[in-house]
């Protein structure tokens, strides 16, 4: 059974296709990595899974159900039932490219705020597992600071304690260290690699060619809107089977 | 029929007259105003205390009160005053349409002087230190680099102080003078038509309101080219 | 003090001051529905917003005051006889004048509010609807605390013009301190003295808000980094 399944996801911006029909299915503890050059549509793939960009045509599953789509303004799909929708996006979570730490509020309430306001859960609970998960990740020292004190690497690490605080099914990261300096990088690489070797189901867009090859288990190359390539990352990055894949990789570092 | 409108379209005369009224005590005001706001900001981007201090205390006074208890200050206050009653120019301080004048030039002067004084801080200090380094002297400097570039930074909040101005010449109607809103409030009066006399007068200054903005915007088109993004 | 007229004054001080701040509550509440119908998608919503902002800060404060208070009372008393209503109603001029000032200043606030909502950065939106939260969450828990620090500038500044506006509703005969103030000059024939009185009070009243939103500003920056200037 999987978690996670996205089936011919289709979309465009006016008369510009964007995703041609992009396909993934995760089982549990996968770690996928979607690579591929900018405009290549890696990003729009990934926040159509949560719809918070809206699909042309295509479906998403989390756990076997559904999410129900129906068309909107533009041919544009939309949720069905917004109460499906925002429970499944708690099941979901997500770490942002710019961390999306909310401003007003310091490190502990950004941990907590979602676990007490979405899923209900006590105010002490939600604490406990805050501080639990911002040990996890290494900043549980920094619990009273508010983001705009706070290096990129710290904020990103606090980020991904938020998703962990809702206890997802499946963690979605939108190329969470190409906003950080090369110094920080390496602190948030360790964190996702850990939560890896936890067997927790991770999928993942990234420039990191070093991740997507020791850390996931499938790899995804998108090129202009459908998938060129696919497999076991290091059998397709040391082989790789389509030319423009082979350009790609001698074009990046490492 | 709830509404009347023929009272309105006999008494068009009456409300265009009052246009030219509220134009005319607009014109004067911002230009004596402007007028003396030039100074006033130099002296408030000052570093010397005894002439910042003066010019801060005037634009604080003025835009801490409102322009009701200016206007009355000057038309009604003043009168108290034998030596003004009996001065040479009590000619002047006893009409209307010079008092108001007066209290509405003083008004939109200090608004006016803070305006560019924070036009003329904001200026970008590269521009400053290329002037110094050819030789400009400090009156140069100011005449041809500063103050250009200032009062046309300044033309958009400076547009926003033009139709506060505008509307704030409706005072001009409590002390008797009949611009737009003194015609509304003869009409309204005369006839006890509250409701259409002031509706058209509120249409009076939506449409010079719209044409003051258009101006505005074209005089920006004009003399801020410059800062505009790039038509590609 | 002043004749004995101070303690009228003072009165009429305080009602000032009751006045402005009633008013700008109603303008508060005003100003988000204002802001929120501006940045719905719903586009009836929008238009309708952007008319309210656009119609009143195109008039006069003083001719809408006039036209709500005369053109109201006239039209109220033109349309109940319509309903069966025969008596002549006399609407207080406190209510009308809140009502007014609240309505007008309620144009005022929701462009204010309308840039702070628009300065947020979207990614602040975004993870709190990624994380499941409904769209009132997400307004009331995310934009609303964000949005009171962008805008504390433009609503010091539309408070001020509040506190001076209401001087204006004295013309429909509210006893505020500028009606006190002119019965007091009128029968002394010193208007100069209560004239000067009476700004001398506006002017503690600016001052003192100016101090309070200034350190109101310190407080709803906590969370951010001060710009080096």
């Amino acid at each position: 059974m999987y978690k996670l399944e996205v089936k011919d996801l289709h979309k465009r911006y006016g008369s510009h296709e964007v995703l041609k029909g992009v396909s993934l299915a995760a089982k549990a503890g996968d770690v996928i990595s979607i690579i591929g050059s900018s405009g290549s549509g890696k990003s729009t793939f990934l926040r159509c899974i949560n719809l918070l960009e809206q699909p042309h045509a295509g479906q998403i599953l989390l756990n076997g159900e559904a999410l129900k789509l129906v068309p909107g303004k533009n041919g544009a799909l939309r949720a069905a039932d917004d109460k499906q929708l925002q429970r499944l996006r708690s099941r979901l979570a997500m770490v942002f490219q710019h961390f999306n730490l909310w401003a007003h509020m310091n490190v502990l309430e950004n941990v907590m705020e979602a676990p007490v306001h979405v899923l209900g859960m006590s105010k002490a609970e939600a604490r406990d597992k805050a501080e639990h998960y911002l040990q996890k990740v290494g900043v549980a020292h920094r619990k009273d600071a508010y983001p705009a004190h706070m290096s990129g690497g710290e904020q990103q690490r606090v980020a991904i304690a938020r998703a962990l605080a809702m206890e997802p099914e499946v963690m979605l990261f939108d190329e969470p260290t190409s906003a950080l300096d090369p110094e920080l990088v390496g602190d948030v690489l360790k964190v996702m690699r850990d939560l890896a070797g936890e067997g927790r189901t991770m999928v993942v867009v990234t420039h990191e060619m070093g991740f997507a090859r020791e850390v996931s288990n499938q790899l995804l190359f998108l090129h202009q809107g459908l998938v060129e390539e696919q497999g076991d990352p290091r059998e397709v990055l040391s082989n790789p089977q389509s030319q423009r894949l082979q350009q790609f990789l001698s074009g990046s570092l490492k | 029929m709830i509404f009347d409108y023929t009272v309105i379209w006999d008494s068009l005369p009456l409300y265009l007259g009052g246009v030219l009224v509220t134009i005319k005590l607009l014109a004067i005001a911002l230009f004596f105003g402007l007028l003396v706001a030039v100074p006033l900001a130099l002296m408030r981007t000052s570093r010397s205390p005894w002439i910042n201090g003066p010019a801060w205390l005037y634009t604080y006074v003025i835009r801490g009160t409102p322009m009701l208890v200016q206007l009355f200050l000057v038309y009604y206050g003043l009168a108290q005053f034998e030596a003004v009653r009996e001065s040479v120019l009590w000619p002047y301080l006893s009409n209307a349409t010079f008092c108001a004048c007066l209290a509405f030039a003083i008004n939109t002067s200090a608004y006016s002087a803070e305006i560019l004084a924070g036009s003329l801080k904001a200026t970008p200090h590269g521009e400053i230190e290329a002037a110094k380094a050819m030789g400009m002297s400090r009156a140069k400097l100011y005449r041809r680099i500063l103050l250009p570039s200032a009062l046309r930074r300044a033309l958009p909040q400076y547009s926003n102080e033009v139709i506060m101005m505008l509307h704030t010449t409706s005072l001009a109607s409590i002390v008797t003078l009949i611009d737009i809103t003194g015609a509304a409030r003869t009409v309204s009066s005369q006839y006890y038509l509250p409701f259409e006399a002031f509706i058209t007068a509120g249409l009076f200054y939506l449409c010079l309101t719209f044409v003051l903005v258009r101006l505005f915007k074209l005089a920006e088109r004009r003399w801020l080219a410059y800062l505009a993004p790039r038509r590609s | 003090m002043l004749n004995g007229y101070g303690s009228s004054i003072l009165d009429g001080a305080w009602l000032t001051l009751f006045l402005a701040l009633t008013s700008m509550a109603v303008a508060i509440v005003l100003g988000l529905i204002g802001a929120a119908c501006r940045l719905s998608p719903v586009r009836w919503l929008s238009v309708l917003g952007e008319a309210y902002s656009t119609v009143i800060r195109g008039i006069p404060d003083l001719v809408l005051i006039l036209l709500i208070f005369y053109g109201g009372q006239d039209l109220v008393n033109r349309v109940m006889p319509m309903l069966g209503y025969d008596e002549y109603i006399d609407i207080n001029p406190f209510v009308a004048g809140v009502f007014t000032m609240g309505f007008i200043f309620g144009a005022y606030l929701s462009e204010t509010f309308r840039g702070a909502f628009m300065a947020i950065p979207k990614g602040q939106a975004e993870a709190g609807a990624a994380y499941g939260m409904s769209g009132l969450q997400v307004f009331l828990r995310i934009l609303v605390p964000q949005m009171i620090r962008f805008a504390i500038p433009g609503f010091t500044n539309n408070w001020l013009v509040l506190t001076k506006a209401t001087a204006l509703i004295s013309v429909v005969g509210l006893q505020d301190m500028m009606f006190k103030a002119k019965s007091a000059a009128d029968a002394t024939r010193e208007p100069f003295t209560f004239y000067l009185a009476v700004a001398g009070l506006y002017l503690l009243i600016t001052s003192v808000s100016l101090l309070a939103l200034r350190y109101l500003e310190k407080r709803y920056s906590v969370g951010t980094k001060a710009a080096e200037l």
